[in-house]
């Protein structure tokens, strides 16, 4: 609020004007990150399907036979990854029946694969907001896959100790655990980095592969947290899962959905309404005029640490208390990574994070049917993650690539501070 | 960083306080393992026992016979802690001026006594676990050397670890194609050349956030082998069974006692590694192209002023870099258990960097560190041999030891080692 007011010299239509513009812009390449990546992503499924690569062994007899593979093969792979992750064709089928006097069933049926996609971007909203505040912070937390392992084990853990509780008591002490067992596996990164100058690029990670150990010690077979004979935490109880709102079969969507949007706008709130992330944000964009002006650096550190934890611990706990109602070993799966992809993708701003998320949570939906039916490895969403990632961060590729103009004073976020402090 | 690089007076002693600080912490931080070292395993003694430590190999190539070191746990122990003590107690006083050979000293005295605790009233072949040290280190070290190559230029390169990914993919991939793990190894260090290309054009050309870079590279990495992992060699398995370098015993050098087993009975991967660390330790201090790469890692604009050509340096480095790396990752599959699995390397790159740090960006010291890492994974592995009346903690517990130390080495040597004065900064021409 304070900076608003400082600006107020300049003419109110020509800001306006320039801001709708970098709207646009900030749009642009974004999207044709995700685009190039989702091109390379398909040239990379058909040359490695071993049948077009036969057909291109013949493409001086056959050119059209080589190419119609090609086509082929990237058709049927990215043709079920949108089956399986909107199902518009699905719906559209089914809201004819139901326009025609047929009932309602077909229709939910058709809605599953949206609704899937819907449920699969919840964790990837916390968790993207988990890195996006740190980046708003000039930190870079790659823990996250840790803090949303820790956050899913306090929850389970409470979910399944106190039967006899009403939900309205058992299922938030469960959230909280799950908040409060991520913001501690956070902050100590944050401590460490405050106070010794440890790089929370390396510890975040080490603290990763820590709770990997401690978890495989917790879940083996006769360990700590471990069921019975099975290598994976208790059920947890009904008081404590989070409610779905759909009967239908293979529908799961739920209301963690509800909390994770209203989590965005809290985080956005803090982060643009309130001193604490003007501070926040003053830190991650100019580290030396925040000493100068006399925040305390070393607090907000491990401030943002714990919140970034917390927030990835949400994605661990809403995931377990919803949809798996236990935990095992590779819990996460990933989840770390493409939390990082997506704050990138989200230029680190909560709408552009829930966004994002939006589209990673339909991208990983699709790709389970994408694995199933094509036969393509899911981890081709990494390596597409991956390249938004270096598009984003390096826009000039991207620009080149189309043609477009450098728009002014655009920057990218810089974390590199070398290994001290 | 730029606390100590202040030089007005106020400051300075600002610093200074702030050195002495972590000097008290680094201290009371020895004493600490001091205690540990009598409340978890003196206590746990009696003046009866002894431990054995086997210094002569069960393999076939024997070296000149020594006798078996017999030791009496309880003195030992309390030896051990008095020295650990006394250099807390040093540092408290009076301070060392390397702290992280220090620090490094004090893990090693831990470790030590952890063994001769571990193995009371018992034997256990102490070579076994040095010449195991030497294995386990010697990803870590490739990881490290990676680092102070791309660092000494002045970029940092977190992608080290989907370069050993990759590496030890291609690696694999290759040698069970060609049926000849040297192919393997070259196919990888192209690999390795092409990945640290990318981080230098990404890094120098693009002037990316180097840590966004790397890590975009690292989730490239793990994406790309878990894929070509899955699409290709679980379908097929033959072409994840590449074997494994032999062991090379080194004539005449083998045969010392006591050392030949540990260092000169290895893979030629591992003989690599020693040439690389002695080759990089002479090139950096006593080359025209070691002399540059440091004026560029500390200042560039100097450089540059005096017609050194800064870009055509990192480029070179941080490619070089990747190579490196990659060979580290290379062993871990064709050097070691002969296939891929899916994040084969689990944190070795990072493990890497803290050496590098730890090892102040000297191969050498590097090498050094990456011991003692090696020495806490030989640990781990070995003292399962025991069983769980020796040593009664789980066996995931000591798997964190590795990362744990890490930690340490990060948070208590960072800030008091010096870091290239232009690590991590892009250099803009002007």
């Amino acid at each position: 609020m304070d900076e608003s007011s400082s600006h107020s010299v300049t003419p109110k239509s020509k800001d306006a004007k320039k801001k709708s513009s970098s709207w646009a812009s900030a749009m642009v390449v974004p999207l044709l990150a995700v685009f190039t990546a989702l091109v390379i992503g398909a040239l990379l499924i058909a040359f490695t399907d071993p049948v077009v690569l036969d057909a291109w062994k013949h493409f001086f007899a056959d050119p059209m036979g080589a190419l119609a593979a090609t086509w082929q093969s990237i058709a049927v792979a990215y043709g079920a990854l949108l089956s399986g992750s909107l199902g518009l064709v699905e719906i559209w089928k089914a809201l004819g029946v139901w326009l025609h006097g047929g009932g309602t069933e077909a229709l939910a049926v058709a809605m599953v694969p949206l609704s899937e996609s819907l449920t699969a971007s919840v964790p990837f909203i916390f968790a993207g907001l988990a890195v996006a505040v740190g980046f708003q912070g000039g930190l870079f937390n790659i823990g996250a896959e840790g803090q949303l392992l820790v956050g899913a084990l306090s929850a389970v853990y409470v979910g399944y100790s106190f039967p006899g509780l009403p939900i309205y008591i058992h299922l938030p002490m469960a959230l909280i655990a799950g908040f409060i067992g991520g913001a501690i596996w956070g902050a100590i990164p944050g401590l460490l980095k405050a106070y010794t100058g440890g790089h929370e690029v390396i510890t975040t990670i080490m603290m990763n592969w820590i709770i990997i150990s401690i978890s495989a010690w917790l879940l083996k077979v006769g360990g700590p947290m471990s069921r019975g004979e099975l290598p994976i935490t208790p059920e947890v109880l009904p008081s404590a899962q989070i409610p779905k709102f759909f009967s239908t079969q293979g529908n799961r969507f739920h209301a963690g959905f509800f909390l994770a949007l209203i989590t965005a706008f809290l985080i956005f709130w803090l982060l643009y309404k309130s001193t604490k992330g003007f501070e926040i944000r003053m830190l991650g964009a100019n580290f030396k005029a925040a000493v100068y002006s006399g925040i305390n650096v070393k607090h907000l550190w491990v401030f943002v640490m714990a919140l970034s934890g917390a927030l990835a611990g949400m994605a661990g706990t809403v995931q377990a208390l919803a949809i798996d109602h236990w935990v095992g070993m590779g819990f996460s799966g990933g989840m770390g990574f493409d939390s990082i992809a997506l704050a990138l993708l989200g230029r680190s701003h909560p709408l552009g994070v829930v966004l994002a998320a939006l589209l990673f949570g339909t991208l990983r939906n699709g790709a389970t049917r994408m694995q199933s039916v094509a036969h393509i490895p899911i981890d081709i969403i990494t390596i597409i993650q991956a390249l938004v990632i270096v598009f984003i961060a390096a826009p000039e590729i991207i620009r080149w690539l189309y043609r477009l103009r450098q728009p002014e004073g655009e920057e990218a976020p810089i974390f590199t501070t070398s290994w001290g402090s | 960083m730029t606390a100590t690089t202040v030089n007005t007076h106020t400051d300075s002693t600002a610093a200074l306080k702030k050195e002495r600080r972590r000097a008290i912490a680094f201290g009371v931080f020895f004493l600490i393992v001091a205690a540990a070292i009598l409340v978890l395993f003196i206590f746990n003694t009696d003046s009866q026992m002894v431990s054995t430590l086997k210094l002569n190999p069960t393999t076939r190539n024997k070296p000149i016979h020594v006798p078996d070191l017999v030791l009496p746990t309880q003195l030992t122990l309390i030896v051990l802690m008095i020295i650990t003590g006394a250099i807390g107690a040093y540092q408290l006083g009076r301070g060392f001026k390397n702290a992280a050979t220090a620090l490094g000293v004090v893990f090693l005295l831990f470790i030590a006594a952890f063994l001769v605790w571990a193995t009371r009233n018992k034997a256990i072949n102490l070579l076994g676990i040095l010449s195991f040290t030497v294995a386990a280190a010697t990803p870590i070290a490739f990881a490290g050397l990676s680092g102070v190559m791309c660092e000494r230029s002045g970029v940092i390169n977190i992608a080290i670890e989907g370069q050993m990914l990759v590496g030890a993919m291609i690696a694999v991939l290759v040698a069970s194609v060609t049926g000849s793990q040297w192919f393997g190894l070259g196919a990888a260090i192209i690999s390795g050349a092409v990945l640290g290309a990318v981080l230098a054009v990404l890094a120098i050309r693009f002037i990316v956030d180097q840590i966004i870079a790397g890590v975009a590279i690292n989730i490239f990495g793990l994406g790309i082998t878990s894929f070509i992992s899955q699409r290709y060699m679980q379908p097929n398995p033959e072409l994840n069974t590449g074997g494994v370098f032999p062991r090379i015993a080194i004539p005449f050098l083998s045969k010392i006692p006591v050392i030949g087993p540990i260092f000169f009975n290895q893979n030629a991967i591992v003989y690599i590694l020693f040439l690389t660390v002695l080759v990089m330790h002479f090139m950096l201090w006593y080359t025209q192209w070691g002399l540059r790469t440091q004026a560029v890692g500390e200042h560039p604009r100097a450089a540059d002023t005096l017609g050194i050509n800064v870009f055509r340096i990192r480029y070179i480095n941080v490619i070089i870099g990747g190579m490196i790396a990659s060979i580290g990752g290379a062993y871990l599959t064709i050097g070691s258990v002969g296939r891929f699995d899916e994040n084969i390397t689990a944190g070795k790159g990072f493990i890497g960097l803290a050496a590098m740090i730890f090892g102040q960006w000297t191969p050498l010291g590097t090498y050094g560190a990456s011991l003692i890492f090696g020495f806490s994974d030989a640990l781990q592995a070995k003292l399962q041999i025991l069983g769980k009346v020796q040593v009664p903690i789980p066996s995931e517990w000591l798997l964190i030891l590795p990362y744990l130390i890490t930690i340490i080495v990060l948070a208590g040597v960072v800030g008091r080692t010096v870091p290239p004065a232009a690590d991590g900064q892009p250099y803009i021409k002007e």
